[in-house]
């Protein structure tokens, strides 16, 4: 069983979050100073799914502090998972998929990980994971359902069925997972922590109610006016919110609904650099991509404008 | 003209998808045979796919790689929470499910998490993604693939995706109270399962497969139906939209 009982606590997490302060007051300060709430062992909730809105600035902001002992988890994990274990700073994946995407085949990364036995690997269904964050986000240890039942995924996370007591039949209780900390990019927010998410909610309005501790970068900080205007579009309210930083292509080479579309040819040559040289490919990486780059304008100058621009231009095309 | 496997997975799937319909697809071939159906036969047919996409009209020479970037969302009717997403199925809304497989057995069941032992596998594979839930959830699903010995195997090394478990009433048993999986769609042939035994038989043929090469790619003893027919040949019209929508070959091959 490798479902960890503090990941369904449900009365823990509750009085973990009465004993927390709930402010309406500013949230925006440094992607910096964000990351360093991140503390070792922790369990990260990555938002974002696959190579979309993935908070990537973030996720790059916090292997610059080379932690240790972390669990990620996310629905379908791709450069972050292959990061964080490379980096030596994760030692357990939550997950329903594990790739970059289709075309560029298994990844590497996680083979060579879990084949030699050096990373826990825990596998859920898509929903089954999706319903492990809703539990979470609904303040109860477990919610009935009809996935995943009758398969060897049952017994990987040591989930449980009961009996329905109203009908008798045969249900999955799939465990809640209260995550530390969620980890959530957005196109916008206020200054307050009121956030907007434009296009694919993805699984982040549950992550951000389930875990301690919310972290979220935004491309674009807007007045409180805007957000009152238009409250049916805020999808995380701002006393859920812990940290914010205002940071432009913080998901690129990512695609950001709306923003900037993700960037293929540079998957493909990260993946390239795997097939060449195994996890030092991504070693180099790193080194080149998330710790020579003193601050995230360095990082983006890595790219070019124009190349950027460009990406813009194309999510303008396919969201208009 | 000669058709590449995708083409012929996308058309023999398309096929068998209903008008007045859903269809809770994937990217690549499901994708394909889901829109090829509405442009064809099954106009009202409605497409979801797993990253939260209700209804996208997708833009030829833009089809998406994965199911929850900009590209699968285009023009979408709407783009719910995917937890939500896979709760429509759950509540019965989808008529039919779309999914591939790295590993199938003689019960339909799949295997995309491990080959070898699970803890140490020999090859670790992706995961379920939302496979699992697909083939717990429509109604009815069905496999596309391409035909190879190494996929068809006696018994899955570990059940990702449950078809018929160990055959007869065992996946009702184990509370998958609705659906299974109705049609495996190969590049040899089509395949149903035994409505008793829930075993794997080969009902038709495509246009110049033979049934000792079925047998040759398969793994297992293969039943052939007493009834066995032969596939009509894609068209010239199925072929030309499969290849307006996707110009530049990615998913069609």
């Amino acid at each position: 069983m490798t479902v960890a009982p503090r990941e369904y606590d449900f009365v823990a997490a509750r009085e973990r979050l009465e004993a927390k302060p709930k402010s309406a007051g500013p949230k925006l300060g440094s992607l910096e100073d964000a990351a360093a709430l991140v503390k070792d062992g922790d369990h990260l909730a990555i938002g974002g799914c696959l190579y979309s809105r993935t908070p990537l600035a973030l996720v790059r902001a916090l292997l610059r502090r080379r932690p240790t002992g972390l669990t990620l988890s996310r629905n379908l994990m791709c450069y972050e998972g292959e990061w964080g274990l490379v980096a030596g700073a994760v030692s357990k994946l939550v997950t329903s998929w594990m790739g970059i995407g289709l075309p560029w085949g298994l990844s590497r990364i996680q083979r060579e990980f879990v084949e030699t036995g050096r990373v826990e690997f825990e596998e859920w269904s898509h929903l089954g994971l999706g319903l492990r964050y809703r539990a979470a986000a609904m303040g109860v240890p477990f919610l009935p359902s009809l996935t995943m039942l009758g398969s060897d995924l049952m017994a990987v996370g040591g989930s449980k069925t009961i009996e329905c007591p109203y009908t008798g039949r045969t249900v999955h209780a799939v465990p809640a997972l209260f995550p530390d900390v969620a980890l959530i990019h957005v196109q916008k927010a206020d200054r307050l922590g009121n956030c907007r998410i434009d296009g694919y909610p993805h699984m982040d309005g549950d992550i951000a109610r389930a875990a301690a501790t919310v972290l979220v970068t935004a491309e674009e900080i807007v007045s409180e006016d805007e957000i009152r205007l238009h409250p049916d579009r805020t999808a995380i309210p701002g006393f859920l919110v812990d940290a914010l930083a205002h940071v432009p292509y913080g998901s690129y080479p990512h695609e950001c609904y709306g923003a900037y579309d993700a960037e293929p040819e540079h998957f493909t040559a990260y993946v390239d650099g795997i097939l060449a040289r195994g996890a030092a490919g991504v070693a180099d990486y790193l080194q080149r991509y998330v710790y020579a780059p003193a601050t995230h304008a360095d990082y983006l100058a890595l790219f070019g404008d124009a190349r950027r621009a460009e990406a813009a231009a194309r999510a303008r095309m396919l969201t208009t | 003209m000669s058709v590449t496997a995708n083409e012929l997975l996308a058309v023999m799937g398309a096929r068998e998808l209903r008008n007045d319909t859903t269809v809770f697809t994937g990217v690549g071939a499901p994708m394909m045979a889901s829109v090829l159906a509405q442009r064809t036969h099954a106009p009202r047919l409605t497409m979801m796919v797993e990253g939260g996409v209700i209804g996208p009209t997708w833009k030829p020479g833009e089809l998406p790689i994965s199911t929850n970037e900009m590209r699968a969302a285009y023009r979408a009717q709407m783009l719910p929470a995917i937890t939500d997403a896979f709760l429509l199925a759950q509540r019965g809304f989808f008529d039919v499910g779309f999914i591939g497989g790295a590993q199938i057995d003689r019960h339909g069941n799949l295997n995309t998490s491990a080959i070898g032992g699970y803890a140490r596998p020999k090859v670790r594979l992706p995961g379920s993604g939302g496979a699992n839930d697909i083939i717990s959830l429509c109604r009815e699903v069905m496999i596309l693939t391409v035909h190879e010995k190494r996929r068809f195997t006696e018994r899955v090394d570990f059940v990702t995706s449950p078809g018929y478990l160990e055959g007869g009433d065992s996946r009702r048993r184990a509370g998958l109270l609705f659906g299974g999986v109705s049609r495996l769609v190969t590049t040899l042939g089509l395949f149903g399962f035994h409505p008793e035994s829930r075993r794997m038989q080969l009902l038709a043929l495509h246009p110049g497969a033979t049934v000792e090469q079925v047998r040759e790619n398969t793994g297992f003893e293969v039943v052939v139906s007493p009834q066995l027919t032969i596939t009509k040949p894609p068209t010239e019209e199925e072929l030309s939209i499969l290849r307006m929508l996707d110009p530049r070959r990615q998913f069609i091959g």
